[in-house]
């Protein structure tokens, strides 16, 4: 618990950082920059777990190991998601958005 | 002083994430990404969780970010300026950006959370016992799924990355 | 006594049908030809060795006694279930050693017929097939195993009529045999299932009781004024005329002649056409005590009607083959009419035993007809009566036991058809004059369309052959050989002591007094066939001029082929499936090709909202996401 600062101004913070992240996810053009926009997601999102574990309910530990967990899992998501990047840069030579739109009809 | 430490540190991470997802340099992101990790992890030390922050640093302030550099270097020159989005879907992402956040805080300051009393910092030893242990409400069992979990990533990625060559 | 290596009988030829179909293209013609005739001489041993068995050790208290073997396949209730298995009693052991005596010495007999033919392993496979199924159908313990093996013949008949596929009439003729029969079937298989639905059994030994519940019972349903055992007996009889070619199902016989003809020999003329009579048999108790025995009435007209029909057909027949098939129908018509007019109880069972006892005769003497005919395709390359002549000279061994044969069916003394038509006669004259003067007549007949065969190919004119004709090889002899012999042996054998309804060996006696009519009758045939036939002579041609318009019918085998054509092709298609088909197409299809069609172009019309982008599918998740907490928030607050 920080003193002096309620759980309403830490959650206001995550959404901003989460709603950052989405607004980055919709506008960038590039791979690698969308992937970051991702961590940022991941990372407003472990903060969350671990205020509200804090503020309401410190007896148990639920949102401190899943704060990990996401953790562990967004190395792993980042590790193939730049796996597939650079073996895409392989493919088309280029990470760009718009050059995977092969999806398209 | 922790309160006006918690301002600063807010600040900081609105500041940079906002650079983060708008700098047209793509290093410049990156380097922005890496500030407001860390000041992510100021905010878990803030809240004596002080494990986490540690993981955070390393992790991420190391692991990831060294990656996505890498990653950078590999298929970027290092001044290559990304591409202009168009304003118009600028506005529209930032429009449901916008609307959502409101949406949510809205939501949140609705709500009426009631603060627990009885606040203790939490011990790196009690994580460790919670992580492994296999009685009640233990969480080895997705400790173990993640650590596999991990394994196969590392396997999928050397994989996929090692991909095909284009001349074949 | 056991009885139970029976089942090897059907299941040699099923293991050689399985070796010889899956590596028809890797097992070379010499073999397979070796293996099958070794498989069936095994059979056909068996077959002996099981018939002496039973025949001198099956009886007690000088009742043959039945002996089954089975095991529960599918059970439908308690009562009600399939069996398979193996029922050993006197008519079914009969059928064995004329099914494996006649397989075996086909068997041998093709090895010279079919050599040099591309398909020859195939062709010993689809035999296997057949013997498998027919001894499967003879065996069978109840009326499902009986009506599963009975479809089996019916396609391996179809297999082996079909044999020659490059031939368009072979492959039309295959599928007449087939639709027609399976017509029929369809007979049958309601026969059967109204039998299951009433009596809840399909078992013989339980149908055939004459004591038994199902017998006694058989007034309690009744259906437009007939108990519906009767209408399921002569549904089922409908089947067995489907198989056996009785009127006015016979129409696919004739052409299934387009198969080669060691399987006319086989399949149309000794084991599968008998299939009917058999099933009749099969079924004789039930046939006699239902309803005072009016389905047996109706076999019994069915059989005359037939015998008499074809053989006036036969008479005016150039493909000598054809001739040979009218002549099958003919007889067997007479095994029909000979169980139709049988009594249950001793010496009444008369014509029961000499329906079956032709069946015997008429499967050996009808074998190496169709033998000798083949023989002579063989030589000279053509089915054509007027192809043919003098040819005595060339092929002795075939022209005596094509004689032997001729003076068997026709009723000579001493010739094994003489002894069995003559109990057929007896049994009809004691009960029904009609039946016995119209068989009479067509024993008269008989005689001499098939002395019409004989002096047209034997003797008559000398014709000026392109090839020398020759005489068969041995693998080809040496079975007709055997079956002339059985033609004349075959009378001899006293069946009454073998084979009656009820089980009980009586005596018969020969009725010298009709034998000498009936004998008199097939001479005077024999001796205008002389006439007409021995020399090259016009009086055939006078006698078709003056009658003409009956000559003309007769000839057009009475244009049951195109009433047939006429019903299906004007009345089925053109009433029915014609404004069918129209719906199917305007209606049914249309309305689903139409759902397909808007669905088509309403997706093209929308498809260029897919940007093919991730980061829009994404905003369109979250502003919806959005757009629902709206409304979910909304909601919550009023």
């Amino acid at each position: 618990m920080i003193e002096g600062i309620s759980i309403y101004e830490i959650l206001t913070l995550s959404s901003i950082v989460f709603f950052v992240g989405v607004y980055g996810f919709f506008t960038r053009e590039n791979l690698i920059t969308v992937l970051m926009s991702i961590e940022l997601i991941l990372n407003a999102s472990a903060l969350n777990f671990v205020i509200i574990n804090t503020y309401l309910y410190p007896d148990f530990l639920q949102g401190a190991v899943f704060s990990i967990f996401i953790i562990a899992m967004a190395a792993a998501e980042t590790a193939l998601a730049i796996a597939i990047i650079i073996n895409l840069y392989k493919l088309v030579a280029s990470v760009e958005v718009k050059d995977t739109e092969k999806l398209k009809y | 002083m922790e309160t006006i430490l918690f301002y600063i540190l807010s600040a900081l991470i609105v500041v940079f994430s906002i650079a983060s997802v708008s700098s047209r340099k793509i290093l410049r992101a990156v380097t922005y990404l890496l500030f407001v990790l860390i000041a992510i992890s100021g905010i878990y030390f803030l809240v004596d969780y002080s494990f986490l922050g540690a993981v955070q640093l390393t992790v991420y302030g190391g692991g990831v970010i060294v990656l996505i550099i890498f990653s950078v270097l590999l298929v970027h020159h290092i001044e290559l300026e990304l591409e202009v989005t168009p304003i118009k879907r600028k506005i529209i992402a930032g429009l449901i950006s916008v609307v959502g956040l409101g949406i949510t805080l809205w939501a949140i300051y609705t709500f009426p959370f009631t603060n627990a009393t009885n606040y203790k910092s939490i011990e790196v030893a009690d994580i460790g016992r919670k992580l492994l242990g296999y009685g009640d409400g233990g969480f080895i069992l997705p400790f173990e799924v993640i650590s596999v979990l991990l394994l196969a990533v590392m396997v999928g990625a050397i994989v996929i990355a090692k991909g095909k060559k284009l001349n074949e | 006594m056991d009885f139970s290596y029976t089942i090897l009988i059907p299941l040699i030829p099923l293991a050689l049908f399985v070796i010889l179909g899956i590596f028809s293209k890797k097992i070379p013609a010499s073999i397979s030809g070796w293996m099958g005739s070794i498989g069936l001489g095994v059979t056909f041993v068996l077959s002996y060795y099981a018939a002496y068995q039973y025949y001198l050790n099956g009886k007690v208290n000088g009742v043959y006694q039945p002996f089954i073997y089975k095991y529960n396949w599918m059970n439908f209730t308690d009562k009600l279930h399939i069996d398979m298995g193996v029922l050993i009693d006197p008519i079914s052991v009969m059928m064995l050693v004329v099914v494996s005596t006649i397989s075996f010495m086909v068997h041998l007999y093709s090895r010279g017929y079919m050599k040099g033919d591309d398909g020859y392993t195939r062709f010993f496979a689809y035999l296997a097939l057949f013997s498998f199924s027919m001894f499967g159908l003879v065996l069978a313990t109840n009326l499902f195993q009986i009506y599963i093996f009975w479809e089996l013949v019916g396609a391996s008949s179809f297999l082996l009529i079909g044999y020659y596929y490059t031939k368009p009439s072979a492959v039309s003729a295959a599928k007449k045999a087939f639709i027609v029969t399976r017509f029929a079937d369809f007979g049958f298989l309601v026969g059967i299932l109204i039998i299951g639905y009433y009596t809840g059994t399909w078992d013989f030994q339980e149908l055939n009781n004459p004591e038994g519940s199902v017998i006694t019972n058989w007034a309690s349903t009744s259906f437009m004024g007939l108990s519906v055992l009767t209408w399921a007996l002569i549904l089922i009889f409908m089947g067995g005329a489907g198989k056996s070619a009785m009127l006015p199902f016979h129409i696919w016989l004739p052409d299934a002649m387009e198969g080669p003809t060691p399987v006319s020999a086989l399949i149309h003329a000794a084991t599968m056409v008998v299939a009917g009579v058999y099933l009749v048999a099969r079924l004789f108790p039930m046939y006699y005590f239902i309803e005072d025995g009016f389905a047996l009435q109706v076999v019994a007209y069915v059989g005359a009607i037939s015998s008499l029909f074809a053989a006036i057909i036969a008479l005016t027949q150039n493909d000598i083959k054809r001739v040979l098939a009218f002549s099958t129908m003919s007889q067997i018509g007479y095994m029909m009419l000979a169980l139709g007019v049988s009594g249950y109880h001793g010496h009444d069972g008369l014509g029961f035993m000499a329906s079956m006892f032709h069946l015997f005769t008429h499967a050996m003497f009808k074998g190496l007809l169709f033998l000798a005919a083949g023989s002579v395709i063989h030589a000279i390359h053509s089915n054509y009566l007027q192809d043919m002549g003098g040819l005595r000279k060339y092929m002795p061994i075939t022209h005596i036991t094509f004689l032997i044969a001729a003076l068997s069916i026709s009723g000579v003394p001493f010739f094994a058809g003489f002894f069995s038509k003559d109990e057929i006669l007896t049994a009809a004259y004691e009960n029904n004059i009609l039946i016995y003067i119209s068989s009479v007549f067509v024993a008269g007949l008989t005689a001499f369309y098939m002395f019409r065969l004989y002096f047209g190919i034997f003797w008559g004119k000398d014709k000026e052959y392109e090839h020398t004709p020759h005489e068969s090889p041995m693998s080809m002899t040496i079975p007709m050989m055997f079956l002339a012999f059985m033609s004349i042996a075959g009378g001899y054998i006293h069946f009454s002591k073998y084979i009656s309804p009820d089980h009980m060996p009586f005596e018969a006696h020969l009725n010298y007094y009709l034998a000498a009519i009936a004998s008199t009758v097939g001479l005077i045939g024999i001796v205008l066939a002389f006439i007409f036939y021995k020399k090259e002579n016009n009086l055939s041609e006078r006698f078709s001029h003056a009658f003409g318009i009956f000559y003309k019918w007769t000839y057009n085998k009475f244009y049951f082929d195109e009433i047939y054509l006429f019903v299906t092709k004007k009345i089925i298609f053109g009433l029915v499936a014609k404004p069918s088909a129209w719906f199917d197409k305007n209606v049914v299809d249309a309305s689903m090709i139409g759902i397909g069609n808007v669905t088509e172009s309403f997706s093209y019309k929308i498809k260029g909202m897919q940007s093919g982008k991730f980061q829009d599918y994404a905003m369109g998740f979250i502003s919806g996401g959005v757009v629902i907490a709206i409304v979910v928030f909304y909601l919550w607050i009023n």
